[in-house]
Order: structure tokens, then C-alpha cells, then sequence
């Protein structure tokens, strides 16, 4: 029976291509495992309902297909039946909502003690900030960005002072401690996209949005952009390394601060503004 | 299973109101071109949708040429592609999928099913298609207009749709909110015909638990639409508003293109709110007529009756209700307030419980039924594996923290490709085959059919089933080139270059479809007016195609559910809904 092969084929064949499939998730480079874990439950779940509808099809086809005499039975309906399937299905999604909210629940609780950061959009590249020995972001607004001032800081704002800014460069991030990434854009909505991060968020003008991690494994990364931009959308790149501490370490102490980038009387300006210190 | 004891037909009410005095065209231009016959307004509407359906099916090889062959092509730049993707998406959810569903099939199957001899405000009803016409039109035009149409995504997102960094900023996004505010009027004024023609013109006996699960289905999604349409409205109002006079409701404090913008104070994220409080009950805006169709298509050539007619019936009204309070899964890593995810979640995956309910009804009617695999059984097999394959991943997508990753990859393209796009055009092929004879007269070609299913089926499949790993791996949607990545290995090109000529086949197959649709209606093999042997009211008009009025002099009478086939001891294998009973013999259930 041609039809009710092909059917079993089509199932048959999506499994096998599921296990054999060469394209697969990148290696994982953040705490975000359980992510991947929360996937394999859904592929679980939702590969054997699959296999099954589209298997119970191929034999109904193959039994019932219309031959002379035949007659079909006549039943209108099984209350019984029916109230077992919906709560066999209800158990089954359950059992990935659960891990799914708990999982959700973590992404969206930043650890205390994560390092802010900043990612910057504009159309087509990306900027970085990461703080200076203060540890903290200055302000920023997007009427202050001009061409010496290109991320927006607030000139007056001591804390943006020794900020590092990385214009238009690759991001470097420290294995092990946790990050919170804070999303901005200037222009239109852009997605700070890491495949191998899992975690991902739209930066939305006028808004500051945030995702966090904690990188696992160093390494570089390219960073592509996950929300249409425009013109030039796939070509929106940069590269994150994530690398052992001391090396990063080696890395910020090159960087220029925003102070630096200003020029001296800025620097004479933010030194008066924050009585010295 | 449990075999529900026979009822006693219930006594027939007389007429509540009399019979209407329809409008009667004097000339060829009131037949046939502003014609108030629903018929005729279905048919210039499926036309419509069709030839604007062929645009979007052009758009969709041009924009897997690029994707397969990058480079190769250099009549298609980046501007272009973001120009194809989305006019090709625009098109088909709206100006295909939704006009043909609800105007094209609502209009002739509504007043036939119901037992009604034309919608209730034939007027209304002509003005809704010349409107959905224009708007067509106006749509269309936006690809000769400077600029060319707009390449912001079928989402339109702002700010980046109306700003000078997206293709078509300056006349082609004006005209596509335009030609949606058009639309959206068009549509209201058809949808409001379809509502009240279920509601008050059915014929005697047909109570609302005996209307075929195609009426049922189209209902509900009119329903739906006459609440989701307005919410886009809104926001393309708006936007409008934003594009033209400077406004802000959409658009913050932004830099465009290195100067600071005049915009302030408006939020982005307000119009994907509008857009997806709109765009989600639009999935089953489609969704809901395909499964009544194929609910009354499986039924009939598997010629038993659908299983747990009343459960579908309120899977479809339940669905309905909970496609409002779903939305903001289309919105996950939007920025939203990041709890919403908890609530958005939860609905979502309950969604999925009538849902995968209907799927059971379909396969549990094939059991120990009496399978004849006409061209609209095979597709409406094909509509069960592609939707229960579209439906479960997404509930992948719809569990919020997997969404995370998956999120504007490729895998989402797949998803919704294979649920809305492959399964419901699975439903409405099925349907011309199915409804074809009773529009013409005339049989289409049995093999040219089964040719047709298998290679749009299976090729169908192998675009998208694959096409869900390259989202898997990262590759993100909308780009124009994947470049250089470290993560995309070669291979994912190749898979690309499969794709697009699996794409460019299942493409031209569909040639082999309009040749059938264009022979048969003058060497089609005579139909008969019950070719099926099915139940419902259509299948039961003294004339063939119907003429004006559906009935000749007297209405049909109702006495029986849609779903009469099989009846034991019944002299044949179906007994059609206005059949009246007879003493002594056994009659089917009304349940």
C-alpha cells in the first residue's frame, strides 16, 4: 500500500534525520545548559507524539483503505477516550512547561554579584562599554551622541569617567563570573546575537533591556545581529572572546576610557565636577 | 468504543421569518462583475487572492535563489531580498491565506451549507470584495513606485519601518499600511455578512450543533477576525500618522543616520503589542477554517462520520477564545517586561491540548473507516503530518526559555512555514478538489491530482523539515547572506542549496495544478451534483454549479447532523442532512 508506506517513511525518516542530522546546536559556551536540556525534553516529547499520529495514520490507511464491501463503523463519539487523550496530552505538556518556567525563572534572576556591561546598537556595528575601577556604568542619553561622544555619555556623570569604550572593536569577557549584559540601541531594535550564549535579547530604543550570563569556556565568538535592521542587517558583526582572567585582564588596561577619548578638558572638568578623586 | 444510542429526529420549527427577496442582476456587468451572488463574489475573490498568491509563490523562488545560490544572482541585491521577504510574507497571511479562507470560501460555502439563499447583506458584500480589490491593487503598485515596496519585514516593526535605513522608506511602507487600513475595511464589511448569515439565515432544522465543522470553523475565525483586524488597524493608523506628520507613537529619542531625529517619547514595543494582539489570532484566523474543511473532507472520503463532533466543535470555539491570550509568545525577547513570560508561556502550551484534540478526532475518524484516497483525502492526510510536525514545534518555540535560542532563527521560519503556510495550503487544495465539481460541473483530473499532492507534499516537507536544524545551529532568518561565521559549516550551504531547488520544483509543480484547473473546466469528466456522495446542504442543490438563490422555490429542510455516513442498516453509505425520516427505518444519531 504505496500511500501508507510513504506516510511511515515520512515518520521514519524524520527520526533518522533527527540522529543523524549534522547540523546540530553550537558547543555551549555560558551556564545556560539547561537551556539545551529543556530542548532535549521537548524533542523527546514531541517526537514520539509525532511518530506516533503520523504511524497510527500509515495504519489506518493501510487497514481501512476502501475496498469493494467495505463498510465503515459507525461511531460518533467516546467521551471516555477523549477525556484520557486530553489529559495524557495535558501531562505531556506539563512536562515541558515545567523546566521551561523554572529555567525562565533563573534567566530572569540576575545573580547579585554580575558585572554590568553594555552593548550598544546602531545601524550596522556594535559598540561595547564595560566599567573602570568604579565599577559602575555612567549615565547615558541618546542626545548627547555625537561624533567625539558616539556611545551618548553623560559628560557631567562621574561615573562615566573611567568607563571603557570600545567603539566599533571586538568584546572581551572574563571566564567564570557572571555578566550582566545591559542592551541598548540608538537607532532602531537590534539582537545582541551570540549562538553559542543561547541567551539572547532585542535592544529596543528607548528602552534598556538586559539578559545575563556566565561564560564557561574562552574562546572567540561571532556576534550577529537577531532583529531585521535594515539595509545592512547581515552584515552587523563583531566578535566576543571570552578569556581567562588575568588575560582580560591585559586587555582592559589597553583600552581607552571615556575620559581619555574626551580629551583633556573633560578629563579637568570630571576631575572638578568629582571634588578630585 | 461506545456506539451513542439513536435519537428521535426532533420535530422541525416552522420558518421564523419568510423567505428573502433576493436581488436579481439585469445584465451581464450586475451578473457576473458587480455581481451580489456570494457565489460569484467567492470566485472573484479566490481569483484575486490566487493571482496575488502567484506574486508571493514568484517572490519565494527569487528570495531562495539568493539564499541557495549567494552571489551568483546580481539582479538581487540586499535591498531587494528584505523587499521580497516581506511583500512574499505580507501577501500570503493576509492577502492569500485570510481573503481566500473567509472570502473565498466563506462566500460560497457559508449560504450553501447553511441552507441559505444568499449572505444577508449582498450589497455589503460585493462593496467588501471591490475593496479588498483596491486594496490589492494598491499593494501591488508599491512595486513600481520610487523606492520600490517596503523591506522592513512582514512585521513591520518600528522605528526601523519608517526610517531611511530600510528599503521602500518612502512611498512603499505609506502604502502598505494603506493598503492594510483598506484591507481591514474590506474585510469587516465581509465578515459581518458571514456572522450573521450563521446566526440568522440558516434553514429550518439546522441547528447550530448540525452545521458541517467547515461553517463552525469559518464562524469562529470570522469572530475572531472582526476582534483582531481592529487592533492592526490601530497601529497601522498610527504608524501612518508617525510616517507622515511626524508623530510619535511608536518612536522614541533616536539617531537616524548620525543625526538626531525629530521623534520622541512614543515606544516601539506598543506596536508589536497591536501587531501581534492582531497577528496571533491571524494564525488561526487560518488555522480555524482549515480544520473545519478538513474535519467535513476526511469525513466524507473516509466516509464515516467525524469523530466527537461536539468536542471539535468546542476545540474550535476554545481555541478561539485562548488565541487572544497568547500574543506576547511572538515577543519573548523583545525587551518585554520579562514576568510576562511566566503567564505567556503557560497559555500557550494549554492552547496545545484542544489543539492536539482535533488532530486525534482527525486520525481516530480514519479508524475503522472506509478510506478512498481521492486527491482531497491525500491532502488532507499531508495536512496532518505537516500540521501536527508545524504544531509541535511550536511548543518548543511557545516555552518561553526555548524560545531564547530559537528566537529569529531559521527554526522559526520552518515552524511557521509548516504550520501556516504548508498545512493550511494543504487544506485549501484539498478543498478545490473536494469543491471543485460543485463550482464547475466538472471532475478534475484524478492523476494530475495525485502527481500534484505527492510532490507538493513530500517536497513541502523536505524544504521545511530540514530547514528547522539550520535554526537549531544559530543561522538567523531575514539575512541576505549567511558571510563569514565560524559557527555555520559548509555543509549548511549545501542544505541550503538543497532547499532551494526542493523550492524551485514543489514551485513549478503547482503549473501542473493550474493546467488541471484550467483543462478541466471545459474537459473535466461531468460531475454530477454529488459526485462524493457527501451529506451537507451544498451537495444538494437541484442545480449544478447552484444557481442564483442556491434552492429553486423551496429552501431546504433540515433533519440530521452533517456527519450521516455508514448509517447501519441504511440503504446507502451516506443519508444527506435534508433527508427527511422515515418511519421504521433506522436513522442516524443527532447528537
Amino acid at each position: 500500500m504505496a500511500v501508507a508506506l510513504l506516510l511511515l517513511l515520512v515518520a521514519i525518516g524524520s527520526v533518522l534525520f533527527h540522529l543523524y542530522s549534522p547540523w546540530w546546536w553550537t558547543p555551549i559556551a555560558t551556564n545556560w545548559s539547561y537551556i539545551d536540556q529543556t530542548i532535549n525534553i521537548t524533542f523527546w516529547i514531541t517526537g514520539f507524539v509525532f511518530t506516533a499520529v503520523v504511524a497510527f495514520m500509515a495504519y489506518c490507511v493501510f487497514r481501512f483503505h476502501h475496498r469493494e464491501g467495505r463498510q465503515a463503523d459507525y461511531n460518533p463519539e467516546n467521551k471516555k477516550l477523549e477525556w484520557w487523550l486530553s489529559v495524557g496530552t495535558g501531562v505531556g505538556v506539563a512536562a515541558m512547561l515545567a523546566p521551561g518556567l523554572v529555567v525562565w525563572h533563573q534567566f530572569v534572576t540576575v545573580p547579585a554579584d554580575a558585572t554590568e556591561i553594555e552593548v550598544m546598537g546602531q545601524q550596522w556595528q556594535w559598540s561595547f562599554r564595560l566599567p573602570g575601577k568604579d565599577g559602575r556604568l555612567g549615565t547615558s542619553d541618546v542626545r548627547n551622541i555625537n561624533p567625539d561622544n558616539p556611545m551618548g555619555l553623560n559628560r557631567d556623570d562621574p561615573h562615566g569617567q573611567d568607563d571603557v569604550v570600545v567603539e566599533n572593536g571586538d568584546l572581551h569577557l572574563p571566564i567564570g563570573k557572571p555578566v550582566k549584559v545591559l542592551l541598548r540601541s540608538v537607532d532602531v531594535l537590534h539582537d545582541f546575537y551570540v549562538p553559542e550564549f543561547r541567551a539572547k535579547m532585542d535592544m529596543v530604543p528607548g528602552m534598556v533591556t538586559y539578559f545575563w550570563i556566565r561564560p564557561i569556556r574562552t574562546g572567540t565568538f561571532d556576534v550577529l545581529c537577531a532583529e531585521l535592521c535594515g539595509a545592512a542587517h547581515y552584515q552587523m558583526r563583531a566578535k566576543v572572546i571570552i578569556e581567562e582572567e588575568s588575560d582580560y585582564h591585559a586587555w582592559l588596561d589597553q583600552q581607552k576610557t571615556f575620559a581619555e577619548l574626551s580629551g583633556p578638558t573633560a578629563v579637568v572638568r570630571a576631575t572638578y565636577q568629582s571634588g578630585g578623586k | 468504543m461506545v456506539d451513542v444510542p439513536y435519537d428521535r429526529i426532533a420535530g422541525i420549527p416552522p420558518a421564523e421569518a419568510p423567505d428573502v427577496e433576493l436581488y436579481h442582476p439585469k445584465s451581464w456587468l450586475t451578473r457576473y462583475v458587480f455581481s451580489q451572488d456570494a457565489k460569484v463574489i467567492a470566485i472573484q475573490y479566490s481569483l484575486t487572492a490566487s493571482a496575488i498568491g502567484l506574486v508571493a509563490l514568484v517572490l519565494s523562488w527569487l528570495m531562495r535563489l539568493q539564499l541557495g545560490f549567494p552571489g551568483t544572482f546580481s539582479f538581487i541585491d540586499a535591498n531587494q531580498y528584505l523587499q521580497f521577504i516581506t511583500m512574499h510574507g505580507m501577501i500570503m497571511v493576509i492577502y492569500l491565506l485570510t481573503a481566500l479562507f473567509l472570502g473565498g470560501f466563506g462566500n460560497y460555502l457559508i449560504p450553501l451549507m447553511v441552507g441559505a439563499r444568499d449572505m444577508v447583506f449582498p450589497y455589503v458584500n460585493m462593496l467588501s470584495y471591490w475593496i479588498y480589490l483596491l486594496a490589492v491593487l494598491v499593494l501591488a503598485s508599491t512595486f513600481f513606485v520610487p523606492g520600490g515596496p517596503t523591506g522592513a519585514g512582514w512585521t513591520l516593526y518600528p522605528p526601523q519601518a519608517i526610517l531611511s535605513g530600510t528599503p521602500g522608506q518612502d512611498w512603499g511602507i505609506v502604502l502598505m499600511l494603506s493598503s492594510l487600513i483598506l484591507f481591514i475595511i474590506g474585510f469587516t464589511m465581509g465578515g459581518l455578512n458571514y456572522v450573521v448569515t450563521v446566526l440568522q439565515a440558516r434553514t429550518r432544522g439546522m441547528t447550530l450543533m448540525r452545521l458541517p465543522l467547515t461553517v463552525w470553523g469559518i464562524f469562529t475565525a470570522t469572530v475572531m477576525a472582526l476582534l483582531a483586524f481592529p487592533a492592526l488597524f490601530v497601529g497601522s493608523v498610527m504608524m501612518l500618522l508617525d510616517r507622515l506628520l511626524g508623530t510619535s507613537f511608536f518612536m522614541p529619542s533616536l539617531v537616524e543616520m548620525g543625526q538626531l531625529s525629530k521623534y520622541g517619547g512614543g515606544s516601539p514595543l506598543l506596536f508589536q503589542h497591536l501587531f501581534w494582539f492582531f497577528g496571533h489570532p491571524e494564525v488561526y484566523i487560518v488555522a480555524l477554517p482549515a480544520f473545519g474543511i478538513v474535519s467535513d473532507l476526511i469525513s466524507t472520503h473516509a466516509r464515516k462520520n467525524i469523530f466527537g463532533y461536539r468536542m471539535m466543535v468546542w476545540a474550535i470555539v476554545a481555541i478561539g477564545a485562548l488565541s487572544f491570550v497568547v500574543w506576547a509568545h511572538h515577543m519573548y525577547v523583545s525587551g518585554m517586561y520579562p514576568y510576562f513570560g511566566y503567564f505567556f508561556a503557560t497559555t500557550t502550551l494549554i492552547i496545545a491540548i484542544p489543539t492536539a484534540l482535533k488532530v486525534y478526532n482527525w486520525v481516530l475518524t480514519l479508524w475503522r473507516g472506509n478510506i478512498h484516497l481521492t486527491p482531497p483525502m491525500l491532502f488532507a492526510l499531508g495536512f496532518i503530518v505537516t500540521f501536527v510536525n508545524g504544531g509541535l514545534t511550536g511548543l518548543f518555540l511557545g516555552n518561553v526559555v526555548v524560545d531564547v535560542p530559537l528566537s529569529d532563527t531559521m527554526f522559526v521560519v520552518a515552524h511557521f512555514h509548516m504550520v501556516m503556510g504548508v498545512a493550511p495550503i494543504m487544506v485549501v487544495l484539498g478543498a478545490i478538489y473536494h469543491w471543485y465539481p460543485k463550482v464547475t460541473g466538472r471532475m478534475l483530473n484524478d492523476v494530475l491530482g495525485k502527481f500534484h499532492f505527492w510532490v507538493t507534499f513530500l517536497g513541502a516537507y523536505l524544504i521545511f523539515f530540514p530547514m528547522h536544524y539550520l535554526g537549531l545551529l544559530g543561522v538567523p532568518r531575514r539575512y541576505f547572506e549567511l558571510g563569514e561565521a565560524a559557527f555555520i559549516p559548509p555543509s549548511a550551504h549545501s542544505l541550503n542549496e538543497f532547499i532551494t531547488v526542493v523550492a524551485l520544483t514543489v514551485g513549478f509543480a503547482q503549473m501542473v495544478f493550474l493546467f488541471n484547473l484550467a483543462w478541466s473546466l471545459f474537459e473535466g469528466a461531468p460531475s454530477g451534483g454529488n459526485p462524493w456522495r457527501a451529506t451537507t446542504l451544498e451537495w444538494q442543490t437541484p442545480e449544478t454549479p447552484p444557481g442564483h438563490g442556491n434552492w429553486g422555490k423551496e429552501l431546504p429542510i433540515v433533519y440530521r447532523w452533517a456527519y450521516d455516513y455508514s448509517v447501519p442498516g441504511a440503504a446507502e453509505d451516506f443519508i444527506p442532512q435534508n433527508q427527511p425520516p422515515t418511519t421504521g427505518a433506522v436513522q442516524g444519531a443527532t447528537p
